[in-house]
């Protein structure tokens, strides 16, 4: 495969996880900002900062708005990382390794591309901001379940889940590394109402407030929070469910071309790093420090992967 | 209707319909309009839906627009089609045979039959290109002749494009729509395929593999990317052949070859089809500015461990004023006399020609020499008083950039419209294989058609759209 081909697939499902992901997050602001808050700014503020987004932001909004923040995430194409900046790049992505792709997984994405940049080309006013959402969640699935169904399990569709689980890894840690204030483990804090919005914002922006409940069947707290989010295995968002089908991906590549592999090398560093341990020893080492260290690891394993892998000259 | 106008109907004649179109219109009849006006939506939608869609030069990349499709094929008989197949298979001989003599020892400027400033003055003509022959001999591996007819047996070579002729990909997916909106069709009337192409595009290309490749050839398409207008086509294609679709930053010189980068390192290549034009090939030989090509490739070229396909320096006998002289051309290599007609061509650079051209400006098709794609022509009689004189004027300050030509009756095919069907003006593209050991003539090709009444302009970026075209198997 060619390396500019490899760099495509991985860009292009980074692109579109990212999309994803935005929508999550504005839902969650959304849904808290209009039920729950007492300072909706503060709570659209939070989105911006989880989306790490706060410096661009700021320099050309002058308020935290619902209309200001869903038009800067969602269709400002002065903001790269905005939906539909992300999902124009991966569609250009899609254009560029066409020839990688079935036809069922380019026409999903030509479709996405067709659909939101028909939606997100007006303002969205509050009222129709859920369907906007539901149409970029529906639209991601689509892809996905083109992915799943049509594509050959090779190379080409390891570096698709490679891209999809980097950008994933990374955005699950941001979001821990913003709100680790509200999951630690403090006595003093516990059930306050500020927790609870927190926490349940947390668990809503990555789509887990009901699979946690089914999963830990027990109420919210800072530990057990953390734990789902970083290290249950079941939960498709976790940093080491992320962490181990980045390995498993990079295992498959090795085993088709046989060659020495820095990438599964740091990818099974990154992996031990978070699941050999239990979620004391984590708030030991330091929340902060631990989830610090992870963003930092996820960045190294995905540039390896680029340079191992010759995406670009 | 059809009957009543001057141009030549494929389909309908003052006597009735004509043969190759017998089944069809007995189909036709049959048909429910609103459904087929349903078939045509869905047909939209799923170009749409695919990207089949071509980027227009100059417009925000927003602009990626549909070439139309009409659902009317264009129907030739089998005979009809065996006359033209010989016709354009005998041009392309003679093509080749040009170039390989116009880059070596120039025996038909030294006869006289083509003259030596034609070749001098030409931008197309690559000194890069003398003394060498390119493997297998090889120079046009992909050619697509533009053929229009004027009657029952009336059929004119309008342009040779021997460079890198586009719309291939078009003929393949409107043949691939059809068999979807209208699968009983194709069991009740006998078509030739087409679908054989992408494998044999890639057969002959690895036919035409330079001597020291080792193992099957190993083919890429070189594309300038994705900002191209017929990008779709490249990559349509590609995906078709099932070999690679790259681009300049892809490929380097490694140990005197051409290599790709791939995702286990550098791996050699055999045989580039380029969609990438002469002047960005080689910024060390060409255009230095250029970003799209490789630096050095014609060093590697010259030693023949590349096969380029088309070679470089074939637009030499796209040239409008090289046209001018094909049946002479023909008949030089050949010994035959052409098959195909020639458009009578009026050189703007011989002064009584120019005389009788600025005479009849409003009657007259006028070109520039080097021009393609419809663009900077004159339509005398479609053409207003003020575009006449501003062309006038161009004529005059240059005329050797121009030949004029007779405006040509273009037979109509019917389309079909919200009113039933309508006729309008088209052309036709055979597109034609070279390899070493044969010609090889897809079935048919690409129709080009004028949407507009009375329109004489096929051309994709001026509203032009296309249709499936038919070789019917008896």
């Amino acid at each position: 495969m060619l390396g500019k081909t490899a760099g495509g697939l991985y860009w292009m499902f980074r692109g579109l996880e990212r999309a994803e992901n935005t929508a999550r997050l504005i839902e969650a602001g959304f849904r808290i900002a209009l039920t729950r808050s007492t300072d909706p700014a503060s709570d659209w503020r939070s989105v911006i900062v989880t989306s790490a987004q706060q410096a661009a932001f700021e320099a050309r909004y002058d308020a935290y708005t619902s209309q200001n923040v869903s038009n800067f995430l969602l269709r400002d194409p002065m903001n790269p990382s905005s939906v539909l900046s992300v999902i124009k790049s991966a569609r250009d992505n899609a254009r560029l390794v066409r020839t990688a792709l079935t036809t069922e997984v380019w026409v999903a994405v030509n479709e996405t591309w067709m659909v939101l940049t028909d939606l997100l080309g007006h303002t969205i006013p509050d009222a129709e901001l859920p369907q906007t959402l539901e149409a970029i969640r529906q639209q991601s699935a689509l892809v996905r379940g083109a992915l799943y169904g049509t594509m050959l399990r090779n190379d080409v569709y390891n570096f698709c889940r490679l891209g999809t689980f980097v950008e994933r890894a990374d955005s699950t840690a941001r979001i821990v590394d913003v709100k680790y204030h509200a999951l630690l483990p403090s006595p003093a804090y516990v059930g306050s109402r500020m927790d609870n919005v927190q926490w349940e914002m947390i668990l809503r922006s990555v789509s887990a407030h009901r699979s946690f409940r089914h999963a830990v069947q027990d109420d919210y707290n800072a530990a057990n929070i953390t734990e789902f989010l970083i290290l249950d295995p079941r939960f498709p968002r976790s940093l080491a469910f992320c962490a181990q089908r980045i390995t498993e991906n990079l295992e498959a590549l090795q085993i088709e071309y046989g060659d020495e592999s820095p990438s599964l090398n740091a990818a099974r560093a990154l992996q031990s790093r978070i699941t050999d341990r239990d979620i004391a020893s984590i708030f030991d080492e330091g929340l902060h420090e631990f989830i610090s260290q992870t963003i930092i690891d996820v960045a190294a394993t995905g540039s390896t992967i680029e340079k191992q892998y010759r995406f670009t000259s | 209707m059809a009957e009543n106008t001057p141009f030549f109907d494929e389909m309908r004649r003052a006597s009735g319909v004509r043969m190759p179109y017998e089944d069809y219109s007995t189909w036709f009849d049959k048909q429910d309009v609103a459904r087929l006006a349903q078939k045509s939506e869905e047909a939209e939608r799923f170009f749409r839906r695919t990207g089949i869609t071509f980027n227009v030069y100059g417009q925000e990349d927003a602009e990626e627009r549909l070439i139309p499709f009409d659902l009317v094929p264009r129907i030739l008989s089998n005979s009809e089609w065996t006359k033209l197949a010989r016709g354009v298979e005998q041009r392309v001989r003679a093509i080749n045979a040009f170039l390989h003599d116009i880059y070596n020892r120039q025996e038909i400027l030294r006869a006289g039959v083509v003259p030596r400033s034609l070749i001098a003055s030409n931008d197309a003509f690559l000194p890069q290109m003398m003394d060498f022959t390119p493997p297998g001999g090889v120079y046009t591996h992909i050619v697509g002749t533009d053929i229009v007819r004027t009657g029952e047996n009336e059929f004119y070579v309008l342009e040779d494009n021997a460079r890198t002729p586009s719309g291939v990909s078009y003929m393949l997916e409107n043949r691939e729509t059809m068999l979807q909106m209208f699968p009983e069709l194709f069991s009740q009337i006998k078509v030739q395929r087409v679908s054989d192409y992408p494998k044999n595009l890639r057969a002959s290309l690895e036919a035409s593999a330079p001597p020291n490749c080792e193992g099957r050839p190993f083919v890429v398409v070189l594309t300038p990317g994705i900002h191209n207008s017929a990008y779709y086509e490249h990559s349509f294609l590609a995906d078709q052949m099932g070999v690679e679709l790259v681009e300049g930053h892809d490929l380097r010189i490694l140990d005197g070859r051409i290599a790709v980068r791939t995702t286990r390192g550098y791996r050699t290549v055999d045989v580039i089809y380029r969609r990438v034009d002469d002047a960005f090939l080689d910024p060390l030989s060409f255009n230095p500015q250029s970003m799209l090509g490789v630096p050095g490739i014609m060093d590697i070229y010259r030693s023949g461990s590349i096969t380029i396909a088309n070679a470089p320096g074939t637009g030499v006998s796209d040239d409008k004023a090289i046209y001018s002289y094909m049946p002479e051309i023909v008949e030089f290599y050949t010994g035959e006399k052409a098959i195909l007609k020639n458009v009578e061509t009026h050189r703007c650079s011989e002064p009584d020609s120019l005389a009788y051209v600025l005479e009849n400006l409003s009657e007259l098709v006028v070109k520039e020499v080097h021009g393609s794609g419809g663009y900077g022509m004159l339509v005398g009689p479609a053409a207003s008083k003020e575009e006449i004189e501003t062309f006038r004027q161009k004529l005059k300050a240059r005329p050797a950039n121009y030949i004029a030509q007779p405006t040509l009756s273009l037979s109509t095919v019917p389309i079909f419209t919200e009113k039933g069907l309508a006729p309008r003006h088209v052309d036709l593209r055979p597109f034609a294989l070279v390899s070493p050991g044969e010609i090889n003539i897809v079935p048919g090709g690409l129709t080009r058609v004028a949407l507009t009444e009375g329109s004489l302009v096929v051309n994709s970026s001026q509203g032009g759209g296309t249709k499936d075209t038919w070789v019917l198997e008896s």
